[in-house]
C-alpha cells in the first residue's frame, strides 16, 4: 500500500510547492526550482552509469554468445575513448585540453561521424518530399502548391522566374517593365504563406500542445495518471 | 509588506533620479532610475556612459557597474537585506563628467508575493477548477464523447501486423528526458503497446537516449508484461541504452532498423532534426510507423514519412484515450472546454487590437487593448 502512496504523495506534494513557488520570490521558495534542478542534474549525473552499465553487459553478454563485429567495436570504442580521457586527464590536467588524444579523438572522429549522419538528412528529406508531394488528393496538390512556392521564394531561381512573370506581364498588359520588374512575388507570397497560414496552424498546435500538457500535469499532481508508476 | 523606499531628487543636471527595493523579488536588489535634463544632452558633448557608485553608512562610495548611454536604469544586486545603502550617479560624458547627488538611504527587501505573476495565479486557479469541475461531472456518470484518434486506433493493426510477419516492434522515446510530460504521454502509449506485445508473445525493442527513461520504459514494460501474465517473456536485454549523442542515437536506431527489420515501429516524444532520418529508415524496411510529438518542427517530417502520426495534444490524450475511466475522460473535457474559452478571447483580442489601430484617438478601445494585453503579459 505505502509502496504506491508514497509515490504519488511525493509527486503531489513538488507538484503543488512548484507551482507556489513561481509566486513567491521570498526565500526559500524563490530559488527552490533551481535547486530542484541541480538536485535533477546530480541525479542524472550518476544515471550516465546506470546506462553504461545496461550498454556495457548488452554487448558483453552478446560477444560471449557468439562474435558480434558490432559489440565487438562499441566495447573497443567505449573502453578506447575512456582510456584517452583518463590519459589526457593525467598528461593535460584536464581532457579537454585541444591537444590532448581524447580532444583528437573528439575532433577527427566523432564530429566528422555527427557530421555525416546530419548530412544523410538531405537525401532522406528528397526522398519523403518526393512521396508527400505526390498530387494524388486535394490536400497533398494543396501541399505541393504552397511548397513550391515558398522554396522557390526563398532561392535565387525564384528571384529570376518572378522578374520573367513581370516581364510576361507588362508585354501583356503593357505596363512599363521598370514599374513592376522589382515586385518577388514567390517572395511576397512565401512570406504570405509562412507568416498567415503556417503561423495559424502552428499557434494552434501550440495552444493545444500547452493545455493539452497543462491537463496532464494536473493529472500526474492529482494522482490519476499513474503510468509512470508500478503497482 | 512592500517595503519601498522611493526617492526623488531634483538637482541641477538630472530631471528625476529614483531608487527603490526593485519589487517583486528575493530581496537583495536596488533598481535605480534617472532622467538628463534636456540641456545637458548635447550633440558636441555625448553622454559616453553612466558609473554607478554606492556606498554604505560611514564608508567611502565604491563603482559596482557601468550603464551604457541608452539607457537609464540599473539593478543592483547581491545586496544585504535592510541595510541601508546610498548611490550616486555620474554621468561620463566625451569633454566632462556630471555627479548626481547622493541618493539615500535606500535598503532592498524580499517579497512574499510576486504581484507581477496576479494574471498567471488567476489563470492557473480558473485552470484548476475547470479541469476539477470537469474531472467530478464525469465521476458523476455523465457520457462524455471522446473523438477518434487514427493514431492511437491503429496501434493493434501495428503490434498484429507485426506479428503476422513475425517482425520484432521497435519503440523510441527520441530525445526526451523524464522531466518532459511528452515522456511520460509517451509511457502511457508504451504500456499498452507492452501489454499487446506480451500477449501476442512479440519482441519489443526499445533503444533509450537517456538511462532515467530507460530505468522508466524497463519498469512500464515489466508491468505490463505481468498484467497480460507473460512475464517470461520480458527480456531487459531489449531495452536497452544506446547513447546521449543526437545523430549517434539515430545511427545506433538506423542500424538496430535495417538489421532487425521491425514489422512496426513506434516514434513516440521529443524529437529534433533526426525525426526524418530515423522515419525514412523504419520506411526503408517496409515497417508500420505510428509517430507523435510535440515538436511543431518534426511534425512535417513525421507526417511525410510515417502511416499515422500523432499530433502535440493528441499525445496527452493518449492515456485517456487508451484507459477511458471517468476522471480521465473529464480531464480531456476540461481541455475542450478551456480550449473554447482560448478561442473567445482570441477572437475579440484581435477585434479589439484591430479596432485599436484603425481608431487610435478612441480612448476607450485602446485602454481595453492595454488592459487585455497586460492581462496576458507574463513577467
Amino acid at each position: 500500500m505505502i509502496r504506491h502512496q508514497l509515490p504519488l504523495i511525493i509527486t503531489f506534494f513538488t507538484g503543488m510547492l512548484l507551482i507556489i513557488t513561481f509566486f513567491i520570490p521570498h526565500k526559500p521558495f524563490g530559488d527552490l526550482e533551481q535547486r530542484f534542478l541541480i538536485w535533477y542534474s546530480i541525479i542524472s549525473g550518476f544515471t550516465v552509469l546506470l546506462g553504461l552499465d545496461s550498454l556495457v553487459r548488452y554487448h558483453l553478454s552478446k560477444l560471449k554468445k557468439e562474435f558480434n563485429i558490432h559489440s565487438f567495436i562499441l566495447i573497443l570504442s567505449l573502453f578506447l575513448t575512456l582510456i584517452l580521457g583518463f590519459y589526457s586527464w593525467f598528461k593535460f590536467k584536464t581532457p579537454f585540453a585541444l591537444n590532448s588524444p581524447f580532444m583528437f579523438l573528439y575532433t577527427y572522429v566523432i564530429i566528422p561521424l555527427q557530421a555525416t549522419m546530419f548530412a544523410l538528412l538531405a537525401f532522406f528529406i528528397a526522398s519523403a518530399a518526393y512521396r508527400a508531394f505526390r498530387a494524388r488528393t486535394f490536400e497533398a496538390t494543396l501541399l505541393l502548391i504552397a511548397a513550391t512556392v515558398v522554396m522557390l521564394g526563398r532561392v535565387p531561381i525564384g528571384g529570376y522566374i518572378s522578374k520573367g512573370i513581370a516581364y510576361f506581364i507588362s508585354f501583356l498588359f503593357k505596363i512599363p517593365y521598370e514599374k513592376i520588374s522589382e515586385i518577388q512575388i514567390f517572395a511576397i507570397v512565401s512570406d504570405w504563406i509562412m507568416n498567415i497560414p503556417q503561423n495559424a496552424a502552428k499557434r494552434g498546435i501550440f495552444i493545444g500542445t500547452a493545455l493539452g500538457g497543462i491537463a496532464m500535469s494536473i493529472r500526474i499532481i492529482l494522482g490519476i495518471e499513474r503510468t509512470y508508476i508500478t503497482k | 509588506m512592500f517595503l519601498i523606499i522611493f526617492l526623488i531628487f531634483q538637482n541641477s543636471y538630472f530631471q528625476s533620479i529614483k531608487g527603490y527595493d526593485t519589487p517583486a523579488d528575493e530581496g537583495g536588489s536596488i533598481t535605480l532610475e534617472w532622467k538628463i535634463k534636456e540641456e545637458f544632452l548635447s550633440d558636441t558633448n555625448p553622454i559616453k556612459f553612466f558609473e554607478i557608485y554606492r556606498k554604505e553608512k560611514e564608508k567611502g562610495f565604491i563603482n559596482v557597474g557601468f550603464v551604457l548611454s541608452q539607457y537609464n536604469a540599473y539593478e543592483d544586486k547581491g545586496l544585504i537585506d535592510g541595510k541601508d545603502y546610498y548611490y550616486q550617479i555620474w554621468v561620463i560624458r566625451e569633454r566632462d563628467t556630471l555627479k548626481s547627488e547622493i541618493i539615500g538611504p535606500i535598503y532592498s527587501s524580499a517579497q512574499w508575493f510576486n504581484t507581477n505573476r496576479l494574471n498567471v495565479l488567476i489563470i492557473t486557479i480558473i485552470l484548476f477548477v475547470v479541469f476539477l469541475y470537469y474531472i467530478e461531472k464525469a465521476k458523476k456518470g455523465e457520457k462524455l464523447f471522446v473523438r477518434k484518434i487514427a493514431g492511437l486506433d491503429a496501434i493493434d493493426d501495428a503490434v498484429g501486423r507485426a506479428t503476422e510477419m513475425g517482425r520484432p516492434i521497435l519503440f523510441s522515446f527520441g530525445l526526451g528526458f523524464i522531466t518532459d510530460v511528452v515522456t511520460i504521454a509517451a509511457l502511457s502509449i508504451l504500456s499498452k503497446i507492452a501489454k499487446k506485445c506480451a500477449e501476442y508473445g512479440t519482441r519489443l525493442l526499445i533503444p533509450n537516449y537517456d538511462p532515467i527513461v530507460m530505468a522508466a520504459a524497463q519498469e512500464t514494460v515489466k508491468e505490463a508484461y505481468l498484467e497480460a501474465n507473460r512475464p517470461d517473456l520480458y527480456k531487459e536485454g531489449d531495452i536497452t541504452y544506446l547513447t546521449s549523442d543526437q545523430f549517434g542515437y539515430a545511427a545506433g536506431c538506423d542500424g538496430i532498423i535495417i538489421r532487425e527489420k521491425p514489422g512496426a515501429i513506434f516514434w513516440q516524444g521529443y524529437f529534433f532534426a533526426e525525426s526524418l532520418i530515423l522515419a525514412e529508415t523504419g520506411h526503408s524496411v517496409g515497417a508500420i510507423q505510428i509517430a507523435g510529438t510535440t515538436a511543431i518542427t518534426q511534425l512535417p517530417f513525421f507526417i511525410a514519412a510515417c502511416d499515422y502520426t500523432l499530433i502535440g495534444e493528441e499525445m496527452f490524450a493518449a492515456s485517456c484515450y487508451l484507459k477511458p475511466e471517468p476522471h480521465m475522460l473529464g480531464s480531456l473535457k476540461g481541455e475542450d472546454f478551456l480550449k473554447a474559452i482560448i478561442l473567445i478571447v482570441l477572437t475579440f483580442s484581435a477585434i479589439i487590437a484591430t479596432l485599436a489601430v484603425i481608431f487610435k484617438d478612441f480612448t476607450f478601445i485602446n485602454k481595453l487593448f492595454q488592459f487585455i494585453n497586460n492581462i496576458f503579459t507574463v513577467k
